[in-house]
């Protein structure tokens, strides 16, 4: 799995950090996604993709490789 | 399909239904039934004879509102205003909610830093606090008592005076000012003259932090926004009106109505109460926020560019009211929606609406509902209703739903 997320297109909703906080966070100036693990381990699969769906801004990408 | 209705001359079918629509009595918890009898995009009429779409399926709530084709411009000409006091009030007093991107982006990220889930988090503590000093309070004093007065409201103005950095002792003149502005009943010159009332008051409170800055919100704003021209004063002010009643108005009534709704669950209520896990009780939360969707007066956009939803074809200039309390009931976000079951993952619901307007506070609302279901039925076991259920004032007519007074006894 591949992901990518959008920092423009995000509106620091920090529900993605709620659903996968190990692969997502907040930047300190305005909340916005940082994406902490763009290669995340199989266990976290089902969260990372939950966390795309939940997405507000649909900022965030997965690829299934 | 049944036959085509009937026009009038002006060439308006004449079986469009009025919205909003009347719940059914005895179901206060429930939207109304109308609503899902309805096709999932179909044309109401509003209260100025204009005929939105109102959009109530799920799946269709989510795309609708995450398409780069609708616009929440209040300004535009097919904006599907609640009233003629919600169209003066969003109007008169613009602020990020009523503006499309890019003014909207650059305005709602002077605050967003605020409501990071690691910031929100760092409250969870004060915010118990407040909320153990509010039920020792409760405690102390009379029974019967309105909970309405005597916890739901102080509880979360408290917690946003705290955040904002707005003197609590004040509460009493803005809570009357903020329930005038979201009553969708009340005639247009009362709105507004509250509202004047508040960004005046708020003005004040920002002047106040350009001399003498400290640790909150409004002083950030004005330190890091205002004083280096990047927002007016009276910008500054007109978001600090929405922060704070959207601050407290919405959460309070989750406090009051999710208490009731839980009193009237009692085998949920238990479940809650003796829920050990933080998760559980997050659980819970979410359910409740999915159940009661408070904000039942509905998202409303206008579409910019023709789109096709459900078999159907709105138009550019069309309004839209995406309707998000029966989109929370579809079958399609949870089965057997119409049941309260806090034990179920209702995540994906759209109380807090979607798309990039998407509620800004929903991570400090999370953490105060948490710490409030969390902690009032453990402390006070024996809670319960002191009138009969339809003796309990819902309000029907405000754009948050919820109870006026909630009378209970332990």
């Amino acid at each position: 799995m591949r992901v990518i997320v959008d920092q423009e297109k995000c509106i620091a909703s920090g529900q993605c950090v709620l659903t996968a906080g190990a692969v997502f966070d907040q930047d300190e100036q305005d909340g916005t996604v940082l994406l902490l693990d763009a290669g995340p381990p199989a266990e976290l699969h089902d969260d990372v993709r939950r966390a795309a769906a939940l997405c507000p801004a649909q900022a965030i990408i997965v690829i299934d490789s | 399909m049944a036959s085509a209705p009937a026009t009038t001359r002006a060439g308006t079918p004449a079986e469009i239904p009025g919205f909003p629509m009347a719940r059914a009595a005895g179901c206060p918890f429930d939207p109304a039934p109308e609503l899902s009898a309805r096709a999932p995009v179909a044309r109401v009429r509003l209260w100025d004879g204009s005929t939105p779409w109102l959009i109530t399926g799920y799946a269709d709530a989510r795309a609708l509102l995450a398409d780069p084709r609708i616009s929440a411009d209040v300004r535009l000409a097919g904006f599907p205003h609640a009233s003629a006091a919600a169209r003066a009030r969003r109007t008169r007093a613009r602020t990020f909610i009523g503006m499309d991107d890019p003014d909207h982006a650059r305005l709602r990220r002077m605050v967003t830093a605020t409501f990071a889930i690691r910031r929100v988090e760092a409250l969870r503590a004060p915010i118990q606090r407040i909320v153990d000093q509010s039920i020792d309070a409760l405690l102390a004093g009379p029974r019967p008592v309105d909970l309405v007065q005597a916890f739901a409201l102080p509880v979360p103005s408290l917690v946003i005076c705290r955040l904002l950095g707005v003197p609590y002792a004040d509460h009493d003149f803005f809570q009357r000012r903020s329930r005038v502005m979201v009553d969708l009943g009340q005639p247009e010159e009362r709105v507004t003259a509250a509202q004047d009332e508040l960004i005046e008051y708020l003005g004040g409170v920002i002047a106040g932090k350009l001399a003498a800055p400290a640790d909150d919100l409004l002083s950030r704003l004005a330190v890091e926004q205002v004083a280096t021209g990047a927002l007016s004063r009276r910008e500054a002010a007109l978001m600090a009106v929405l922060l704070l009643v959207a601050g407290h108005e919405t959460t309070a009534n989750m406090i009051a109505l999710g208490t009731l709704a839980l009193l009237e669950h009692p085998d949920q209520l238990a479940a809650l109460r003796d829920a050990d896990d933080p998760a559980a009780i997050a659980a819970a939360v979410e359910e409740l926020l999915r159940y009661l969707t408070i904000t039942h007066s509905g998202r409303r956009r206008v579409a910019v560019e023709d789109i096709e939803v459900g078999g159907r074809l709105i138009r550019a200039g069309d309004g839209i009211v995406v309707a998000n309390d029966a989109a929370n009931r579809d079958e399609r976000l949870v089965g057997d929606p119409d049941r309260l079951d806090v034990h179920r993952d209702a995540r994906g619901h759209v109380a807090f609406g979607f798309g990039v307007h998407q509620c800004l506070g929903q991570p400090l609302a999370r953490v105060e509902l948490q710490v409030v279901y969390g902690t009032l039925y453990r402390r006070i076991p024996g809670l319960r209703l002191a009138v009969p259920l339809d003796q309990v004032p819902f309000r029907h007519d405000s754009a948050v739903y919820g109870v006026y007074e909630l009378p209970v006894t332990w």
